[in-house]
């Protein structure tokens, strides 16, 4: 066997290797992905989204948790996204080259790795506690913590890849900083920030930790957000683990649900994306 | 050898009359961070004419351009020593306003830099910054620019499409016809023209030699050729000294400094 064939071998056991791997990290997301769709689709119907959830035992559907589940996911974003916006902003662009930025990125990674349950805590510290009872604002408010750091991370990162000489470009026109920052530097970042603040409503969307200590549930319809508030994921949560079929069934086709918009997010941003490259 | 063809003084290109004094450096010194680039330069660009600013890399030229709008105070641990008169005005004092001097002393960048906006976004964007136009005046304002840049047939049927459609000979007059829309006296080109094909170079060349009836134009090139069919005055710089400045011609056939031959003539650099 020459030193050619060897190689060509060699060539063989990696490429097998390497394609066994990925089938086999394929094969249980396919598992995963089918059996939600098996098991969610059956319980697919109209009164899903115009009834409310049920006792155990009699006919109803996800409207509540649905309903619920927006309020808490759009409400995060418009507190989340103005402050990892600007805060993004102040690292890449005013404080490129601050001692400060450093640190708010270092303490920022961590949040982005933090555990989201802790986060749920935290908020069950600074609002439950002092309010006296769970309530939507602040399920909310921990989801909103999840989100800053996301789109901090993004933001910063998308302005950075925005080139330098663009900024010099729009300065050596007579435009202020915040000018430059605001119709030339967000503009060229616009795609993959937009992309960011998807990625991290999809990343909220299916959290049920931060939700536990904070907005809690609610069986009936809420949309109070000083009262604890249903979501999606927490009911998905009783639900499943109850010993009832039909409660389970509704667990099941809420999971289907969210990963179904998840999915279409995903896709959107997918898209976005690759529409920015091509600019 | 090479040999640099110098426009001879003929009827048709009498030799550039000296014209008033637009900007005067005097001891003039650049510091990124400890490091000086720039070593107490004495120089004067007279209004409505050429200069340019040549040498090897690294020896200031485009240092010394990137101070005549301060620039370089976009970045920290940079710093210019020294006095630049515009007009009678020192440019490098506190309390002058850089965003007004960019407008008065616009600039052309190596790399094609336009925005990611329409055409006409991109000439309208400097142009609001100071003046409020009606939408006529403004598409007036964005004809003459185009057109003074040499533009205008190519982009009058896409001034609503995105710049970066552009070839990158387009881009670069494009952002020549931007500078020009703000209405500044002074414009500063950076190798303008080194990204560039020979054919859009050539345009750009000639479009130099539009825009020097109007404007005082400062350019630094790498190109000797351009410095010696483009410019009234050559200054060559080394190693953050200026070496020399003349009458292009006479930096090209006859310099004072052995230095200077030796660069001209393609001997280093």
């Amino acid at each position: 066997m020459n030193r050619y064939t060897r190689r060509l071998t060699r060539n063989k056991i990696w490429l097998g290797l390497s394609i066994g791997a990925a089938a086999f990290g394929l094969f249980w997301l396919a598992l995963i992905l089918s059996t939600l769709v098996w098991n969610g689709i059956s319980g697919l119907s109209l009164s899903v989204f115009t009834q409310m959830t049920p006792p155990p035992g009699s006919a109803g559907g996800l409207l509540n948790p649905i309903i619920g589940s927006l309020i808490l996911t759009v409400l995060a974003v418009v507190i989340g996204t103005p402050i990892g916006i600007f805060a993004g902003t102040y690292m890449a662009e005013y404080g490129r080259y601050d001692r400060l930025t450093f640190l708010i990125r270092f303490i920022n990674d961590i949040l982005l790795s933090a555990p989201s349950i802790i986060v749920g805590l935290f908020v069950y510290e600074i609002l439950v506690i002092p309010m006296g009872h769970f309530s939507g604002l602040a399920g909310a408010v921990a989801l909103a913590m999840i989100v800053i750091p996301v789109v901090v991370r993004t933001t910063e990162d998308m302005l950075l890849l925005v080139p330098n000489q663009m900024r010099e470009a729009a300065s050596a026109l007579g435009a202020p900083q915040w000018f430059v920052i605001s119709r030339v530097a967000y503009r060229a970042a616009r795609t993959g920030m937009i992309t960011g603040v998807l990625l991290a409503i999809a990343r909220i969307s299916g959290e049920t930790a931060p939700l536990l200590f904070t907005a809690l549930n609610n069986q009936f319809w809420s949309v109070n957000l000083n009262a604890p508030m249903p979501s999606l994921p927490v009911v998905i949560f009783q639900f499943a683990l109850s010993p009832y079929s039909d409660w389970q069934q509704l667990a099941w086709t809420g999971a289907l649900i969210i990963t179904v918009a998840v999915l279409g997010l995903s896709m959107v941003a997918r898209a976005l994306t690759a529409k920015g490259v091509g600019q | 050898m090479n040999a640099i063809t110098v426009r001879a003084p003929t009827a048709e290109t009498p030799i550039t009359p000296i014209t008033r004094e637009k900007i005067t450096i005097h001891d003039l010194s650049f510091f990124y961070g400890e490091d000086k680039s720039l070593k107490n330069i004495n120089l004067t660009f007279h209004e409505r004419q050429v200069s340019a600013l040549i040498g090897p890399s690294g020896c200031g030229k485009s240092t010394l351009l990137r101070i005549l709008n301060r620039i370089y105070a976009l970045y920290p641990n940079q710093r210019a020593e020294g006095e630049v008169w515009l007009d009678g005005e020192n440019i490098l004092r506190p309390n002058q306003d850089v965003n007004l001097l960019r407008a008065k002393v616009g600039m052309v960048f190596q790399k094609p830099t336009p925005f990611p906006m329409t055409i006409y976004e991109n000439i309208a964007f400097g142009v609001r910054l100071y003046e409020k136009l009606s939408r006529a005046e403004m598409d007036d304002r964005v004809q003459s620019a185009l057109t003074k840049a040499a533009l205008w047939e190519e982009a009058k049927d896409r001034l609503n499409t995105s710049a970066l459609g552009l070839s990158g000979g387009q881009q670069q007059r494009l952002c020549i016809a931007r500078t020009i829309a703000v209405k500044p006296q002074v414009i500063l080109l950076d190798e303008a023209t080194s990204a560039l094909d020979p054919i859009s170079t050539a345009k750009i060349e000639d479009l130099i030699d539009e825009l020097k009836r109007e404007f005082t134009i400062v350019i630094v090139t790498h190109n000797m050729q351009q410095a010696a069919r483009v410019a009234d005055r050559t200054a060559f710089l080394y190693l953050g000294s200026l070496v020399e400045e003349g009458p292009t011609s006479q930096m090209f056939s006859n310099p004072k400094d052995r230095r200077t031959l030796d660069y001209v003539t393609g001997r280093f650099g």
